[in-house]
Parts: structure tokens; C-alpha cells; sequence
């Protein structure tokens, strides 16, 4: 099948508005006919359900939580990007755009990322009349702050849970909804199956954790806001829970599944501590406005750092190397994630490495802590002199702005942030890669949609900080609803979707072998065992540096791995009853099918664009010496794969990326 | 460290529970509480025997999930902390730690430390919202100033995780300061104003239909909230109420 990307004809800017125009409408009294099912609850898939709700249509959300409340998407912290250009420091849809593109390596679709830029001033306006608290001025207004890759100030936050106020304003729409009855909501369920009538995506097979039945839900179309893969890692900043099940099950269904190798590692993280880690703790990149990353610039003071005979507040200005402000002069320290997540490497496999381990940089507040707290003594009538007052000063301005992620630390680290620097290190922390969509969101299979991170559209091969908010706001509130009803509008005399049919038949038999085939497995070992090898392939061969051997030994890794887990995996309880081991066996069992994949789509592009980096693929000398390298000549398309029963068999189709309105050129941010 | 564990073993909500000990060693004072709890849960399963069911998933303090009731306390013994948040090196070596659900007659057991807590989500469905419709065709989000004091205190209120250690800490299993959070947080902010008669009115409603007690100021939710959720929303929501109530 050629990929067919539906990109709306005219000129960029007048594209979203032309295609509004132009799909058709399902008129009130059609929508009460129709009936729409949505699995996720975070920014994307909650907003959506809300928004669907609100137009008419019978919707049916899902989650694998106890509360839609709970999905991952509030635990995301520093803000969200909208071209609102309220501090009049020259932004505009446009360069929003254009940062977004160059921000994703040009491997993102113009088009799209253009909507996502005109839509997002429309997000703070809706948020705002929902009562998000977002931070304010004194004067009584919106305020800004910086984030990586960008020269402006246009992220609107609420201190370090934006994420959280968001998804609380996505949940209470849904609420409104739930209590009209416009929602059915279905807490603790997890889809195990898309099942697909005549073609087209009518209706899932789900799993009630508490209870552990299988059950049949039909619908007219089927959209899924599932979020991530991160955790196909073991460690990274997702929830426990999060996993890529529901997109592998609609990727088994003939969805193909767009680069999965597109991962992003955020470079704030706090460090692994040890083997018992569970999952890590980002630390916002909103504190690399104020916060400044160094490590020492001689060897022998990291190694005293590390045997604990030195503290980093003892080093002298002169004998830090402050690595990032030195190599990339024009942004410093908001260098876009991937960069600085390099950078760190760079220096901790030099042997520059703080902690324990040699794997972490020092983020550090000194400077800013004196910044703020002189500009408050000046504005006070203080003593601007007095150190010790400087210092208080500007600590409390700290707090105001990061308080609850020093908290997090502290409690986390057991050391204070606000008078020794935080270490950090990269860590996973989002996929870019996802189900390929067309302009309207639809996956490869017709009536079956994909929006905010579960699907692979907007950020290329990396993305911008602030600006996944924006995505699954944008795609569930003001994109979707509109794309989905062009859609709908043939199913206006369909009617009821039967769940008493074959296919349900068979999506429900093929649920239920592996359930069975799980529960009664005769094997040894624990499923964290297998995930956590999973987790150790994937970080050391397809983390921040790959490499063509690597990343073939990763494949048969995987696939050997693959093999015991079936032989091998021990499942205790039954299925009829809560049963957590069972939720993770079939979440593993879909991991290390993608693991290969990614692997493999990692191989494939032999080239370095944002989050991946080929050791094969760099700048052999000039002033960008040593920085990733792109092949435009070859490499300028998505890879969308295609599931043929084992994922070394998958076939790549390409869909050309063309910039009509952006130059590509190499990025550059020194 | 070397730990002595009692823990809650519910088989499942109809089921008679017992509190059952566990000896564990290795823990390291750097694992967070539920890293310790994986620890057991591995030994468990690779004894054979069924590992212990607890809510968790972001760990990282703001998805609300975790819900445990350690040496008496909602989230233990540590301030201002989720169960998850909370680390290994707030215990002694060769100390007891009794682990519980959160109980209340609101949130009845569904295994083990899991407890049913979406009588919050139902509340929450009775007025946890400003109706207002997501088609984007509202207002320019500056149009309506709001006085920094006010924004940061619906902030504040804001933040509360829904965990229900308020309701776990009260020993009238109120959930007052959960519902006074969100009733807060719109009463503080211009967009609020306009549904606030019906808002309070519908959530304590419903809030009294799902069996949560009543608040007799005693505090221990202020003490325990994760998110430091002051007791001052308390005091504006029984002030909304009251004039809800007269305009009727």
C-alpha cells in the first residue's frame, strides 16, 4: 500500500483553514448515532474524548488506571509552548514552526507542524477559561518562561506541574461529559485487541484488570491516545505502566508503525542510584534557564569528586567547565535535549563524570541564586552587598519558580539543591517515533486514529521541550474532532456496531491464548527479569550512541531474549482476579517484539538526525567538528513498517518529507 | 537493612483479610519504599508465591496513585511525601514497618493495599468543572487578569494529587479537604464564578452519598496531605456552602 499523506493542496499557512472547509460534517442529530472509542486519558486522549463528547458523539473512554486523572501526561513538568508572542519578543506562528522543524532535525511534515503552531495560542485561551492556574505576573497576567533549542519566551507554565494542571483541565471537561452521560468511562481496563469489520477499525477487546474478564466493545471508529514506548527501556521517566501494547496490537492489525527509533533522552535527569531503580525522575528543563551544567575541566578534581575527597561548591570558577555555554555560544545552556544529552555523555565517558558511577554533570543554581536575590535586594532598598541576604534572596525567588522539583530532589538525593549543585544525566524520556498518521490522524487502517505521542507526526527525530503538551492538547482538542467527522460522516446510517460477529470472535480467541498461554507457562523466572535485560540491550546499543554492530547484535539479542521469555516466564495467580504480574507479562511480551523493531529501523537509518546519533554518521572537521551529521540525500523520509508476523520480516515504506517553506540546512546552535 | 514487614493480605473485596509478616534483608537505604516492595515481590514470586498488590505508577509523587497506610500513617512516616517518594532511609535497620490500606468506607478494599477510590472521580463528576466547551472559541487567555495572590492560591488548591490520604488520616474518613481542594480552586478564579452556587451544592452532595465522614477540624489531613493542602480550603468551601445554601 503507498503511503498516502492527504497533505491539504494551497499555500502552508492557509492549508488547516482550507481543509476545515472543505471535510464534511456530521449535523447534531447524526453525531447521537455514532459511537467513538478512545483508549488514554492523558492531554491527548482525555481532551479528545471531552471534545467528542461535547459535539455529540456516544463516546467510550478507557484507561488502565483507577482515574483517568492518573495517566502519565501529569507528571510532565516545566510547560507548554504557544506562539502567543504575549512578551513581544518577536515570536509568531511561524517561527514556532520553523523552530519546531529545525528543533526535529527537518524529519518532521511540514504541514502538520504548522497546524500544531497555529492552534497552540488557541490552547492557553481554552485552558484558561477551564481555570488552569498558569503562573502569573503581578500585574494579573500570563507569564513566560525559556526552554531549550529557542531564542524566545513562550512557554506558559504552572510552576513544575503544568503537566498536571493540563491533564486536570482535560479530566474536568471529561467529567462534564461523564456526568451528562456523553462519556462511558472504563477505569482498569487495558485493550488487548483492535478488531477490524470489512477493513475498517470497529471496535476493541479489553481486559477488566480487577475482575480479569475479556470483553467485546464496538464502535464506529477507534482512536488511541495511548502515549509512548520509553519503557521499552526498563528505566526511564514514564509511569510504571505505561507501555506500547495498544499501539503494537493496532500495529499487528495493519497499522504501520512510523521511526521507531526516534527516542528522546532528556538530558535532566536525576541518576541511577543502583540496581533496585525502578524508573528515574526527570528534573525539568526549565531549570536550565537558571541553572548552569559543568563538571570539572581537570580530571583529578572529578576523580576527588567521585572518592567524596572534594566538594564541587570548592572548586574555583576557573576549574569548572561549564562544557555546553563553552561549545554552543549562542544558546548554552538551553541547547535543544538531544545535544545537551550527548554533550553530558561526551564529558562523563571522557572520565569528567560526579557521582559514583562517573555518570552524571553537575546542574548548578549559584549563579542564579545571586542574579535573583540582588535584583530583589536592589528592589527591596537592601543591602545588595550583603551576601548572606543575596544568598536568602535568592533562594526564595528559587523556590517560587522550582520549589516542588528541589523538594523532589531533596527527597530523592538527600541533598540540599539549593546549596550544593544537582547532579543529572540523560535518561529516556519520550518517543518521537509512533503509528504513522495521515494530515487527518488516521492510521493506516481506515477508521483507526492515533494522536499525541502514540502517534509519530509532529516533532521529527526530536523534540522541543513544552511542546508535547502542545501536541496532545492540539490533536484532542481542535484536531481530531474536526478530521474524525470527515470520517464519520459515511457511518450516519450504519447503525449499532454488533459485537456478535466473527471478528470480534476471533480478536477475542486470540486475546484469550495468550492470556492462557501466560498464565499456565511453566517457566522460572519473573517478568522484571526479562524486561530489565530488555531494558540493558535497548540502553546500551540503541540508547544515545549507535553503531551498525551494536545495533545488529541488538536484534538477535532481542529475538534470542524473545524466545526465553515465552520458555521461561513465570506468571503467578490466575487471570480472574487482579493480576499485575499478567498486565506486565503482556506488556514485556509486546516490548521485545518493538525492541527488535526499533533496532532495526535504528540499522536501517544510517544516518545522525536529533535523538539518533550513528557513530558512522559525523562531521569529519570544519567548525561543527564532531557534531551529528545528517544525509538529506537519502535519509529525508519517515519510516513507516510494515507488520508481516515476525519484526526482522517487517517491510519499510517511505514517505518523502518536502520542505517547501523551511531551508534545510545543517542545525546549528553555536 | 534488615526490615519486618506486616502487611495487609486481602484476597479480594468479599474476602476476610489478615495481616501477614515477611522478613526481608539487602534493602538499601537509597531504594524508595516501593522499590523495597518490588524487592519483596520478586522473592515472593520466585518462592511461588503470589506477590502483594498495591496501586502505583508515576512514581515520582503526582499521579496519586500509591496509597499506603505505613506505621500508621497515610504515606508514612516523612512530611509533604507520596509512598513512592518516600525512601528507604527514613527506617532503622531491624526495624517492624506495618503496612496497611488506606481505610474508609468510601474506599473499599479490591486486594491487598488496593483500595477503590473512585467515589473521587464521581464526586468530581457532580461539579469538578467550568462548563464551558473545548472549542477553542473562547477569549484571549490575558483578557481576564487575576490577581497574583488569588492564582497562586488556586494553584495551591490545584495541586492536590487525589490520593485520598486526607481521607485515610481522618477519623471521620471525611473527605473534606479533597472536595474543599477542587471547590477552592474555582471559587478563587473569575471563570469559577459563574457555576459556584451549583458546584458546591452538587459536590458536597455527593461527597455525603459516598459515606465519607464529616469534618471535625482536627487537622490530620493538613498533617498528612502529600501536597501540603492547607486546611484554609476547608474553611472557603464551608463559607461557600453557607451562602450557596441561603441563595439556595
Amino acid at each position: 500500500m503507498a503511503l498516502d499523506s492527504k497533505i491539504p493542496q494551497g499555500p502552508l499557512a492557509d492549508k488547516w483553514t482550507k481543509h476545515k472547509n472543505d471535510i464534511n460534517l456530521v449535523n447534531p442529530a447524526n453525531k447521537r448515532l455514532i459511537d467513538v472509542i478512545v483508549v488514554g486519558t492523558g492531554l491527548a486522549g482525555g481532551s479528545a474524548a471531552a471534545t467528542l463528547a461535547e459535539l455529540g458523539y456516544n463516546v467510550k473512554a478507557f484507561c488502565f488506571q483507577d482515574s483517568p486523572r492518573r495517566a502519565h501526561s501529569i507528571a510532565a513538568q516545566g510547560g507548554i509552548n504557544a506562539a502567543k508572542n504575549y512578551q513581544g519578543d518577536g515570536d509568531s506562528t511561524y517561527r514556532l514552526f520553523y523552530d519546531t522543524v529545525k528543533g526535529g532535525d527537518y524529519r518532521s511534515r511540514e504541514s502538520n507542524v504548522y497546524r500544531l503552531a497555529e492552534v497552540s495560542a488557541n490552547i492557553i485561551d481554552q485552558c484558561v477559561a477551564q481555570g488552569v492556574p498558569f503562573a502569573r505576573d503581578y500585574g494579573g497576567l500570563l507569564d513566560n518562561r525559556s526552554f531549550g533549542g529557542v531564542l524566545v519566551s513562550r512557554t506558559f507554565y504552572a510552576k513544575g506541574q503544568t503537566g498536571q494542571q493540563l491533564l486536570l483541565g482535560a479530566y474536568s471537561a471529561m467529567n462534564r461529559q461523564i456526568g451528562r452521560g456523553k462519556i462511558k468511562m472504563y477505569n482498569r481496563h487495558e485493550m488487548l485487541d483492535i478488531v477490524k469489520v470489512d477493513g475498517k477499525a470497529r471496535g476493541i477487546i479489553t481486559r477488566n484488570l480487577i475482575t480479569g474478564e475479556i470483553e467485546r466493545h464496538s464502535a464506529h471508529a477507534v482512536v488511541l491516545g495511548t502515549g509512548g514506548y520509553g519503557n521499552v527501556f526498563y528505566l526511564s521517566t514514564n509511569a510504571m505502566g505505561s507501555n506500547v501494547t495498544a499501539a503494537w496490537k493496532a500495529h499487528k492489525r495493519g497499522a504501520y508503525f512510523a521511526n521507531p527509533c526516534y527516542t528522546q533522552i532528556h538530558p535532566t535527569c536525576i541518576p541511577v542510584s543502583g540496581d533496585h531503580q525502578s524508573k528515574l525522575t526527570l528534573m525539568s528543563e526549565s531549570l536550565r534557564n537558571d541553572g548552569r551544567i559543568w563538571v570539572p575541566a581537570k580530571k583529578e578534581d572529578a576523580i576527588a569528586i567521585r572518592e567524596g575527597r572534594l566538594k564541587p561548591t570548592d572548586l574555583k570558577e576557573e576549574d569548572r567547565d561549564y562544557y555546553l555555554e563553552r561549545r554552543y555560544p549562542a544558546f548554552g545552556n538551553l541547547v535543544p535535549r538531544d545535544v545537551a544529552s550527548r554533550a553530558a555523555k561526551e564529558r562523563c565517558d571522557a572520565g569528567f563524570g560526579v557521582n559514583k558511577t562517573g555518570e552524571a554533570v553537575y546542574l548548578d543554581f549559584a549563579s542564579a541564586i545571586e542574579r535573583y536575590g540582588k535584583e530583589q535586594a536592589y528592589v527591596q532598598h537592601l543591602d545588595a552587598n550583603d551576601k548572606a541576604l543575596v544568598k536568602k534572596l535568592g533562594q526564595e525567588v528559587v523556590k517560587t519558580k522550582y520549589g516542588n522539583l528541589f523538594q523532589m530532589y531533596n527527597k530523592i538525593v538527600d541533598q540540599d539543591p539549593y546549596n550544593t549543585p544537582m547532579m543529572i544525566y540523560p535518561a529516556v524520556h519520550y518517543t518521537m517515533g509512533g503509528l504513522w498518521v495521515d494530515y487527518n490522524l488516521q492510521t493506516t487502517v481506515e477508521g483507526l486514529y492515533a494522536i499525541g505521542e502514540a502517534n509519530f507526526s509532529d516533532h521529527g527525530a526530536n523534540r522541543l521541550g513544552a511542546s508535547a503538551l502542545m501536541q496532545g492538547l492540539a490533536d484532542g482538542y481542535f484536531v481530531l474532532p474536526y478530521t474524525i467527522g470527515d470520517y464519520l460522516s459515511h457511518d450516519i446510517r450504519t447503525g449499532p456496531i454488533s459485537t456478535d460477529t466473527p471478528e470480534f470472535e476471533e480478536a477475542e480467541q486470540n486475546v484469550r491464548k495468550q492470556v492462557d498461554a501466560l498464565v499456565n507457562n511453566e517457566g522460572t523466572k519473573a517478568v522484571d527479569y526479562f524486561h530489565k535485560k530488555l531494558g540493558k540491550i535497548m540502553w546500551n546499543k540503541c540508547g544515545m550512541s549507535r553503531n551498525a554492530t551494536d545495533l545488529q547484535s541488538a536484534i538477535d539479542e532481542i529475538s534470542a531474549l524473545r524466545d526465553e521469555f515465552y520458555k521461561e516466564v513465570r506468571v503467578p495467580g490466575t487471570q480472574n482476579e487482579f493480576n499485575e504480574e499478567l498486565a506486565k507479562a503482556l506488556r514485556v511480551a509486546d516490548f521485545l517484539e518493538l525492541g527488535e523493531l526499533f533496532a532495526k529501523d535504528a540499522l536501517t537509518r544510517n544516518e545522525s538526525c536529533g535523538g539518533h546519533f550513528r557513530e558512522e554518521s559525523v562531521e569529519l572537521d570544519g567548525p561543527q567538528k564532531g557534531e551529528a551529521l545528517r544525509d538529506d540525500e537519502n535519509f529525508t523520509f519517515v519510516s513507516a513498517w510494515e507488520y508481516k508476523g515476525a519484526p526482522k520480516d517487517a517491510v519499510l515504506h517511505k514517505e518523502e518529507l518536502n520542505y517547501e517553506n523551511i531551508e534545510v540546512k545543517q542545525r546549528s546552535y553555536k | 537493612m534488615k526490615l519486618t514487614l506486616k502487611i495487609w493480605r486481602q484476597k479480594n473485596a468479599q474476602a476476610k483479610g489478615q495481616m501477614v509478616t515477611y522478613p526481608i534483608d539487602g534493602i538499601d537505604g537509597d531504594m524508595s519504599f516501593l522499590e523495597m516492595m518490588d524487592v519483596l515481590n520478586n522473592k515472593l514470586i520466585n518462592e511461588g508465591e503470589e506477590p502483594v498488590v498495591f496501586d502505583h505508577d508515576c512514581r515520582e509523587g503526582i499521579c496519586g496513585s500509591c496509597s499506603m497506610f505505613i506505621n500508621g500513617e497515610a504515606h508514612g512516616p516523612d512530611r509533604l511525601v507520596t509512598t513512592c517518594q518516600l525512601h528507604m532511609r527514613k527506617f532503622k535497620d531491624g526495624e517492624t514497618i506495618t503496612i496497611e490500606p488506606f481505610r474508609a468506607d468510601g474506599f473499599p478494599v479490591i486486594k491487598d493495599l488496593m483500595v477503590d477510590r473512585s467515589a473521587f472521580d464521581r464526586i468530581q463528576h457532580a461539579g469538578g468543572f467550568i462548563s464551558v466547551n473545548t472549542s477553542g472559541n473562547t477569549q484571549d487567555a490575558n483578557s481576564i487578569p487575576i490577581e497574583k495572590a488569588d492564582a497562586d492560591d488556586a494553584f495551591a488548591a490545584a495541586t492536590c494529587i487525589g490520593c485520598g490520604a486526607c481521607v485515610a488520616s481522618c477519623k471521620n474518613a471525611s473527605a473534606m479537604l479533597f472536595v474543599s481542594a477542587k471547590v477552592s480552586q474555582f471559587a478563587l478564579l473569575p471563570q469559577g464564578q459563574v457555576e459556584a452556587t451549583d458546584r458546591v451544592l452538587n459536590m458536597v452532595k455527593q461527597m455525603d452519598e459516598e459515606g465519607f465522614g464529616n469534618c471535625t477540624n482536627t487537622g490530620a489531613c493538613e498533617v498528612e496531605c502529600p501536597k501540603g493542602i492547607s486546611l484554609e480550603n476547608i474553611a472557603r468551601m464551608n463559607r461557600e456552602y453557607l451562602s450557596a445554601s441561603l441563595k439556595g
